[in-house]
C-alpha cells in the first residue's frame, strides 16, 4: 500500500488530493510480516498493528533526507513498549545510523529522543546487502542520489518489488548508458513484477535540475524498460505538480512513447496485490 | 554480470565529461572504460573495443624514461595504485605501437567506495610540461 508518494515536502493543496500530498512511505505485507518503506509523512497513517497481536515492524529507509524520515516521530508503534521495531538504513562513512537519525529525533527539532522511545528498537546499518525478514528476501544497493542512498528489491517465492523512490540513473554527459552493467540500480529492478521509481520531473524540468538526484519521467520509463520491469509506478511527485499537471504529464508521456510495459502515476492510498 | 557499483558508474560519467585522457580499470587492472581524449592516445574507440583485458591494453604502449630505457610495469602509477590502493604520480615517455613518442605525466588514484572497499582505479594522463 502506498501511504505517501509526494517528493520533497508534504503538500496540503486540495488540487493534489487525488495523487496525495504525503511524502514517501509504502507498506509491504505478507501474513504477519510488515515492512514499512521509508518514513515520510505518509507514515503517520500507519495503523496495521491496531487490533492485532503483531508486535514486530521493520522500517526500511532508503536514505535520511527529511522527506523520508519526517514521519518517524509520528509513528505510533514506537510508543508501545511491547513492540519490536527494526530500522534499516544505509551506512555512512562518518556517523552511525543512530547518530544521524538522532539529529532529527532530538530537540530542538523534535521533543522525544530516539533513545527514549519506549518500544524495543534495533537499528541495522546496510550497504550493498542481502538479508531476510520473514518471508522476504531483501537486497539493498547504493543508487545515485546525494548522500548515502539505497534502493530495495523485495522478493518472496512468487513475486518481486523494487522500491527506488529517489534516483538519478541518467546523471552524466549523455544521460542513461544503455548497457545494464553501467546503470545504477539495474540489479534491483531487473525483471521485477513491480517497480516504484523516482519520476519527479518532466524532461524539460530535468534540464534545470540535473544533479539534484531525481529522474525525469522519460528516464524512469527508459530505466524500467531496460530492466524489463513488468509494471512501473512513477513516484516522488514534485510538490508543485497538481493532479491536473500530473494527468497532463502522463497523457503526454503516453502519447510520445510506445513502451510495452504497464505504467501509471503512483497515488496515495493505492493498494496492489502481487501474485 | 551484475551492474557496476555506483562509484564506478559515476567515475565513468565523470571521465566522459573530461577533456583530459582518463582510464578506468577494475581491481584487476582490466580497462573497463576510457574517454574520448584517451581514445586519441590509444588509437582505438571504446565503442569499438569495449572493455579490454589488462594483458591486451598494457601492450599498447611502451613506457620509457628520459634515456629511452624501458620502465618496469611495477614502477608505473596505475600498477602501483592497483597494488597498494594509494594514489601515485610519475612523468615518463610513452611510445605507441606506431612508434610515436610522447612525454606524459600520469596520476592514478584508487576508487574506495562508501563501505571502504576497493573497487577499481582511475589513471589520468597529462601532457608533460617542459622541464618536467
Amino acid at each position: 500500500m502506498l501511504r505517501g508518494v509526494r517528493g520533497s515536502i508534504p503538500s496540503t493543496n486540495p488540487n493534489m488530493s487525488y495523487y496525495g500530498g504525503n511524502t514517501s512511505c509504502s507498506v509491504v505485507t505478507e501474513g504477519d510480516c510488515i515492512l514499512v518503506l521509508d518514513g515520510g509523512s505518509g507514515m503517520q497513517q500507519f495503523n496495521l498493528l491496531d487490533g492485532t497481536d503483531i508486535r514486530r515492524v521493520d522500517i526500511l529507509l532508503t536514505h535520511l533526507h527529511l522527506d523520508h524520515i519526517q514521519g518517524l516521530g509520528f509513528f505510533n508503534p514506537f510508543f508501545n513498549p511491547d513492540n519490536d521495531i527494526h530500522i534499516w538504513g544505509p551506512i555512512s562513512t562518518t556517523n552511525s545510523l543512530h547518530s544521524r537519525l538522532s539529529r532529527y529525533l532530538s530537540p530542538p527539532l523534535f521533543p522525544v529522543l530516539l533513545r527514549d522511545l519506549p518500544c524495543k528498537l534495533t537499528l541495522h546499518e546496510i550497504e550493498n546487502s542481502s538479508f531476510t525478514i520473514g518471508p522476504f528476501i531483501i537486497d539493498s544497493r547504493y543508487v545515485i542520489h546525494p548522500g548515502p542512498t539505497v534502493g530495495y528489491r523485495i522478493s518472496n517465492d512468487k513475486s518481486s518489488f523494487a522500491y527506488i523512490p529517489d534516483h538519478e540513473p541518467a546523471l552524466g554527459a549523455n544521460g542513461l548508458i544503455e548497457n545494464k552493467k553501467w546503470i545504477s540500480g539495474f540489479d534491483l529492478a531487473e525483471n521485477v513484477d513491480l517497480l516504484l521509481h523516482d519520476a519527479q520531473y518532466s524532461t524539460q524540468q530535468y534540464e534545470y535540475k540535473r544533479g539534484w538526484g531525481h529522474s525525469s519521467m522519460d528516464d524512469a520509463l527508459k530505466f524500467a524498460s531496460l530492466a524489463n520491469a513488468d509494471r512501473l509506478l512513477l513516484a516522488h511527485h514534485d510538490p508543485s505538480h497538481t493532479d491536473t499537471i500530473l494527468n497532463t504529464m502522463l497523457s503526454e508521456l503516453k502519447s510520445k512513447n510506445n513502451y510495452t510495459l504497464k505504467y501509471e502515476m503512483a497515488a496515495e492510498g493505492m493498494t496492489i496485490d502481487l501474485p | 554480470m551484475p551492474a557496476y557499483s555506483i562509484e564506478i558508474i559515476l567515475n565513468r560519467q565523470l571521465a566522459d565529461c573530461l577533456s583530459m585522457p582518463a582510464f578506468l580499470t577494475d581491481t584487476a587492472g582490466n580497462l573497463i572504460f576510457y574517454n574520448e581524449a584517451a581514445e586519441k592516445l590509444l588509437g582505438t574507440r571504446f565503442e569499438d573495443t569495449g572493455e579490454m583485458k589488462v594483458e591486451t591494453w598494457s601492450t599498447i604502449f611502451k613506457q620509457q624514461d628520459d634515456e629511452g630505457n624501458l620502465l618496469p610495469p611495477e614502477s608505473l602509477p596505475l600498477v602501483r595504485t592497483l597494488r597498494d590502493q594509494y594514489p601515485h604520480h610519475k612523468t615518463f615517455w610513452i611510445v605507441s605501437m606506431l612508434g610515436k613518442a610522447e612525454k606524459i605525466s600520469v596520476t592514478a588514484f584508487p576508487i574506495i567506495g562508501r563501505a571502504g572497499n576497493f573497487l577499481g582505479a582511475v589513471a589520468i594522463f597529462w601532457e608533460a610540461k617542459e622541464g618536467s
